[in-house]
């Protein structure tokens, strides 16, 4: 006779409490504890629903497994003949009852403390879109007008990840969790997040903090954070969003307030280089190899992601721009679709994203490139 | 009466029959044929998730598997296959000579080839290059990423969803009225079998919701094709709505694919405890409050939507509340089998298998419902692993349980008992393999709907894939035993197992063509 | 007519369901396709999608009509015991049920929009944010007549023709309650004159929605489109319409079974569900005049 699966559940069970332990706790088993002081609170409720849960289990089956063991048939074991008890019925309705109220009380404490987003020193605009964050800083402490914000897209090398057409090359240390830009927040200060989206809806999910928030187009969800230590918190886009929703992650940076300080200034000063650049890009003439290098980084950066990297799209789903009606069409009508997008549908308005020369490389390279061949030269002031 | 008590031969048989247990054997085929294909999508998932990197299938197509896997295994899988076991056994179980209405029974069994095959049709111009993109959004279908955002294949998913829902609708009143009209003189309501009372429930949990499921998939039509904003916030409309209308169906839904198999566990359990199930009006009573939970829960799938504060916690109280009445039942079936004098035949190992994992799952869900911990748990593994632990050691181990209880019955033969007990054994060792892990993955980090994921998920992920293949293959085992226990076997009492109840027990193996043309008297 | 029997009838094999099953699919596939040659998604030049719409739709009025003869001649022949009518009765009891709930979606959409959705975009509750930032020349009011995207539209008063239909389709709840004594009672004249009086104020009322739509659309900017006042409007009052289309035939069809002389004061199944579907239709009516129209 083999052991009771009972038996062997208890046992499977047993271990699940003891993997909780602080001995396993390195081995990534658990609910990740966090650095805030809410993400330890949260800790604490789902540890306390763990224990509560498993001895529930081991009660319950360790009574059903005495009686697999002791009224088998097999060893003689006559069937008593009760079937009712109005007493006990009513015994385990209201002992579990009591045991919710317990487990209630502190989740709706943690709920409660989680709901005030006031009086915060940062507030920053967090975007979905298919498939980046965007982070806009819209007030820190008396500042107001910060004029700081930036894309955050996966870096991984996709050669690492893409095995389709053969082994990808080694997979880096922080494979799938890296971003060109994280996002950079002061420790030790409230930080308010406010969540939303473009297109779709994503998730924007730090689980250091104990946030998981649904970016809703049309809507903002608000959250905050207050995290003690500095570091680099690492987390993924929550939502089914699409083809590439396991390639946006979150990376969160946090620095010493000075250091962000710095930070953010020499963010602002950049900033507004940047835009003098663009003003000044638009008096010059880029050459034809310039377009194409730029525009072929710039596709493979942005645009491959639907259209792929061999412009062929994905049949049904994103077009191919090879032999476009719109890549080999007026030009107007290509620039158009690329610096407004196209409402209601996947192609988003790449004007506010892109620089002016960035626009005109990358449809210049869209209108050269995979034998479209159009010999087309579009200039950074021809997208304004 | 009867001018005929054999059936007639021939395809036609199938095509316009009125029989029940015609009815019966189609739902059951139909829906281990669909078993076979969402579990075939499965295995894509699982190759794809065996180690870090993409190798097998691009992430729009791992999107799609996701999606037509969950789709497939609720509405094609174990849908049909509680509908299959009420046909069978409803009629025979309250002394009925068919279900109430047997063409219409008919027409609701045979729309749903046809809404499948629109569906998957889609998944195969899919895989072989021939047609766009099949769903792609998740069985869920969140709003706007299925309307403004869905493949072209979306609105034939529509009009499936739409068959389905008709075919639903019809058999569930078809249950109903056969059980409040048609039950044999002396049968009243609480003498009826368990399996007959959970029924009753269920269809009026499917009549109350699929219309809902059909309201939200037409608002998802017009918001694709005639400019309503339903689920756009620029119109006014909000794409959280959405998963509002979803899961008023939703989560009655998922109590629609385990209270059947609440009820063949309620037959099983004391038929091999030898012993009468213990507390059955309590059963019944902790039934009914199940189903009428259902319908004030359904955001606790939405915590992380930003629901007001008062929503979650009311959400989150009525979610706990439900561990209520389901544990009064797990109660009452250890309760049963307590002095009583056990045996392990198949159906009673599935039984006590089910008992065990299900609650496991059913706790899992108790977690999930702290709205402050779902924030984390929220799209995880460990969401994948309850209810992976509620559905396939659930439902489809009550539904296999029930199989094994009722074949000698249906088929005239008893079942190859060594292969039997082999295909309980490795499924049971197997699924958890394939699903304990999850936990720890989902409490790790790692999201769900994902094609590709962190180094850090890798070993979990190789364990977990491993079981599912194993746990895959072993369901071979179940089509075997089936096959041969049509073909022959050893001859099967009109009552193969001792402690068992009821008034199918007292009609020959195999059940003849019809049955109760006369009612029986129930003392 | 034959002596009633008490045996549960249950029915030789039928055609008719599996001829229906292949109507619906029908339906599907030409509706998919229908529906998406307007679109630049699929690239149609013109596809066949309303022709198998067509097709389906006549297979399953084909299959109704053959469904609906087999049943009515074993009605005639008294096949049907007394436990037979009862289930028939469940039946459809159980399936306007259903279409209350399907009802109940959409009705439960319009208060989500109107009573949430709508004032959060307003800033209200924990949305100042949304508000603030997203939407900030966006006014809560209802019935929405600005939406957030900016688009102007009017919306449909209650006292004009929205009350002369409730008129309407009220005393045609009493009309058919008439009809129905007068079936009780034997009367066959005034049970004919009675349902057709039913029928022809549902279709008044169907004409006057006829023309209401077409003031929307022609003169007040109210059309599907227009936000979510626009989108709840059309479906419910267009849902509800479409339910008394039907109706309105289910109606027709019992006045011509009358004049046939097929209802009997003890054996009137089908007459009683035709009623009972209309007064649902009417009750859903009373609904969508209190919450679309007037508040
Ligand atoms: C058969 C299907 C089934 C069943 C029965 C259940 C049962 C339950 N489910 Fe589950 N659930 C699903 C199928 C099911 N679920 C699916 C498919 C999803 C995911 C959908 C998707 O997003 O794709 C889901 C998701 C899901 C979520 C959302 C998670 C998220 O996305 O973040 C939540 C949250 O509250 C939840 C809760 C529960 C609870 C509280 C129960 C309870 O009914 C469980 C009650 C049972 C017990 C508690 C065990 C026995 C009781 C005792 C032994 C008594 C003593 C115990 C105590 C009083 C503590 N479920
Ligand atoms: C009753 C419902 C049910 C059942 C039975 C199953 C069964 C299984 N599920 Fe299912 N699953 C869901 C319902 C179900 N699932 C739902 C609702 C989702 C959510 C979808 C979503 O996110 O939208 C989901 C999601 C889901 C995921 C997450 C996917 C993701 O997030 O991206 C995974 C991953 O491992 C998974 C695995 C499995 C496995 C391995 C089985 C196994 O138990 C299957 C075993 C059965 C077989 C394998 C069939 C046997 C066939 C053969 C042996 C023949 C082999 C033939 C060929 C290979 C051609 N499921
Ligand atoms: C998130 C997915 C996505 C990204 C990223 C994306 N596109 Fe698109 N693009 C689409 C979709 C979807 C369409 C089809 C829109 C439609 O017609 O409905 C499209 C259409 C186009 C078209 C018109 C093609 C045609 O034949 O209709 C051009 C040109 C184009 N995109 C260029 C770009 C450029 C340049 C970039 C990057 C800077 C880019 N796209 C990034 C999804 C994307
Ligand atoms: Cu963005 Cu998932
Ligand atoms: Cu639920």
């Amino acid at each position: 006779m083999q052991f009771s699966p009972a038996f062997r559940f208890t046992a499977a069970l047993l271990g699940t409490v003891a993997y909780c332990g602080n001995a396993f706790a390195e081995m990534r088993l658990d609910m990740t504890k966090g650095v805030t002081d809410i993400s330890n609170q949260i800790y604490d409720v789902h540890f306390l629903m763990l224990t509560i849960c498993a001895v529930i289990a081991i009660i319950v089956f360790g009574v059903m497994f005495i009686s697999i063991f002791k009224h088998r048939k097999s060893q003689g074991h006559k069937a008593a003949q009760f079937h009712e008890s109005t007493t006990v019925e009513i015994i385990w309705t209201i002992i579990p009852f009591f045991i919710l109220i317990v487990m209630a009380i502190p989740a709706t404490k943690v709920l409660v403390a989680m709901d005030d987003t006031s009086e915060s020193a940062l507030t920053v605009k967090v975007t979905g879109s298919q498939w980046k964050w965007h982070y806009e800083y819209l007030s820190y402490e008396e500042q107001n007008d910060l004029n700081v914000g930036f894309f955050s897209l996966l870096s991984t090398p996709r050669d690492q990840y893409d095995e389709l057409e053969g082994p990808g090359a080694t997979k880096g240390e922080h494979y799938l969790l890296e971003v060109d830009k994280p996002l950079v927040i002061p420790a030790n200060q409230k930080v308010r997040f406010l969540i939303t989206a473009d297109d779709v809806i994503h998730s924007w999910w730090v689980p250091d903090f104990g946030l998981k928030r649904d970016a809703v187009p049309g809507f903002i969800n608000e959250l905050w954070a207050n995290v003690p230590k500095t570091g680099t918190y690492r987390g993924q886009c929550a939502e089914l969003c699409g083809k590439d929703h396991g390639f946006m992650p979150v990376v969160v940076e946090v620095k010493e307030q000075a250091e962000f300080k710095t930070w953010l200034a020499a963010q602002q000063q950049a900033k507004a280089e940047a835009d003098a650049a663009a003003t000044a890009s638009l008096g010059k003439d880029m050459s034809m190899e310039e377009l194409m290098a730029e525009g072929e980084q710039v596709y493979n950066a942005r645009c491959a992601a639907c259209h792929q990297a061999n412009g062929l799209g994905l049949p049904g789903v994103f077009p191919g721009l090879k032999d476009s009606p719109i890549a080999k069409g007026p030009v107007a009508a290509h620039i158009n679709i690329v610096v407004n997008g196209k409402a209601g549908s996947a192609m988003q308005a790449f004007g506010g994203q892109l620089t002016p020369s960035e626009l005109a490389s990358v449809i210049t390279y869209e209108r050269n490139a995979w034998g479209n061949s159009t010999g087309d030269v579009v200039q950074p002031r021809d997208v304004q | 009466m009867s001018e005929h008590h054999h059936a007639p031969s021939g395809i036609t048989r199938w095509i316009f029959t009125t029989n029940h247990k015609d009815i019966g054997t189609l739902y059951l085929w139909f829906s281990f044929i669909m078993f076979f294909i969402g579990g075939a999508f499965a295995m894509v998932i699982r190759a794809e998730l065996f180690q870090p990197g993409l190798q097998i299938v691009n992430p729009d197509l791992f999107n799609q598997m996701t999606t037509l896997h969950g789709l497939i295994m609720v509405f094609g899988a174990v849908m049909p296959a509680f509908v299959g076991l009420a046909n069978w056994m409803v009629p025979m179980m309250i002394g009925a000579p068919d279900m109430a209405l047997p063409r219409m029974n008919n027409w609701s069994f045979w729309i749903l080839p046809f809404a499948f095959s629109l569906l998957i049709y889609s998944a195969i111009a899919s895989i072989f290059g021939f047609g766009g993109s099949a769903p792609n959004f998740g069985w869920t279908f969140y709003a706007p990423l299925s309307t403004a955002y869905g493949p072209a294949s979306t609105d034939f998913f529509i009009f499936s969803v739409h068959m389905m829902g008709i075919s639903s609708i019809m058999g569930a009143i078809n249950v109903i009225v056969t059980i409040f009209n048609l039950r044999a003189p002396g049968m009243t309501l609480m003498k009826m079998p368990l399996f007959v009372w959970t029924w009753l429930i269920t269809a009026f949990l499917l009549i109350a919701v699929m219309p809902v499921l059909a309201g939200v998939v037409t608002m998802m039509l017009t918001d694709r094709h005639f400019g309503t904003s339903f689920f756009s916030a620029a119109g006014g409309g909000d794409p959280v709505l959405f998963q509002h209308v979803f899961w008023f169906f939703g989560h009655p839904e998922v109590y629609i694919m385990i209270l059947p198999s609440f009820g063949v566990i309620s037959a099983i359990i004391p038929a091999f405890s030898r012993k009468p199930l213990f507390g059955y009006s309590s059963m019944v009573y902790a039934t009914a409050s199940i189903a009428l939970l259902s319908f004030v829960v359904w955001a606790h799938h939405m915590f992380t939507t930003g629901l007001p504060l008062a929503g979650s916690l009311f959400f989150m109280y009525m979610t706990m509340l439900i561990s209520v009445p389901t544990g009064v039942k797990v109660f009452n079936w250890v309760a049963t089998m307590w002095k009583g004098a056990l045996s392990f035949e198949v159906p009673m190992l599935f039984a006590i298998a089910f008992v065990v994992l299900f609650t496991i799952g059913g706790l899992s869900g108790l977690m999930l419902a702290i709205t402050p911990a779902d924030y984390q748990y929220h799209d995880t593994y460990f969401v994948v692993a309850h209810f992976h632990y509620v559905l396939v050691t659930g439902a489809i181990f009550g539904i296999i349980a029930g199989v094994y209880y009722w074949l000698p019955k249906w088929t005239g033969h008893m079942y190859n008992e060594t292969l039997a007990k082999a295909h309980f054994w490795i499924s049971t060792i197997s699924v958890n393999v394939l699903f304990f892990p999850m936990h720890f993955v989902g409490l790790a980090g790692m999201p769900r709907r994902i094609p590709d994921y962190a180094l850090q998920f890798a070993d979990f992920n190789k364990i977990i894939s491993l079981g599912g293949f194993v746990f895959g293959l072993s369901q071979l085992i179940l089509l075997v035993v089936v096959i041969k226990c049509i073909k022959g076997g050893e001859k099967a009492a009109d009552k193969p197992w001792d402690g068992a109840e009821g008034l199918e027990w007292t009609v020959p193996s195999p059940a003849p063509y019809h049955t109760f043309s006369t009612p029986p008297v129930v003392k | 007519m034959s002596e009633k029997t008490t045996e549960y009838y249950v029915p030789e094999q039928s055609a008719w369901p599996i001829i229906g099953a292949v109507g619906l699919f029908t339906m599907a596939i030409g509706a998919a396709n229908f529906i998406q040659q307007n679109t630049d998604k699929v690239n149609n030049e013109g596809s066949l999608g309303g022709v198998i719409l067509f097709a389906g739709a006549a297979i399953i009025i084909f299959m109704m009509f053959g469904w609906f003869a087999t049943t009515i001649k074993e009605s005639l022949a008294g096949k049907n015991s007394s436990q037979m009518d009862m289930s028939y009765r469940m039946g459809m009891g159980w399936f306007i049920f259903s279409e209350v709930m399907f009802f109940a979606a959409f009705f439960g959409a319009l208060y989500y929009a109107r009573m949430l959705a709508v004032p959060w975009l307003g800033g209200a509750g924990s949305n100042a944010m949304t508000h603030e930032i997203l939407w900030p020349n966006f006014q809560a009011i209802w019935p929405l007549t600005l939406t957030p995207a900016g688009e102007h539209l009017e919306s449909m008063g209650a006292w004009g023709l929205p009350a002369i239909n409730t008129a309407l389709l009220l005393s045609s709840g009493v009309t058919l309650t008439i009809a129905h004594h007068a079936l009780l009672a034997g009367e066959r004249n005034r049970q004919i004159i009675f349902l057709a009086l039913t029928v022809a104020l549902g279709v008044i009322f169907l004409g006057l929605q006829a023309f209401e739509y077409h003031h929307a659309y022609a003169e007040m900017g109210l059309t599907l489109g227009s936000g979510i006042y626009g989108s709840t409007f059309f479906m419910l009052t267009g849902f509800h319409g479409f339910h008394v289309t039907i109706g309105a035939i289910m109606l027709t069809v019992m006045t011509i079974r009358s004049i046939k002389g097929h209802l009997t004061p003890e054996n009137h199944f089908a007459f009683e569900a035709t009623a009972w579907y209309w007064h649902f239709v009417d009750v859903v009516w009373l609904f969508l005049f209190v919450v679309v129209y007037w508040f």
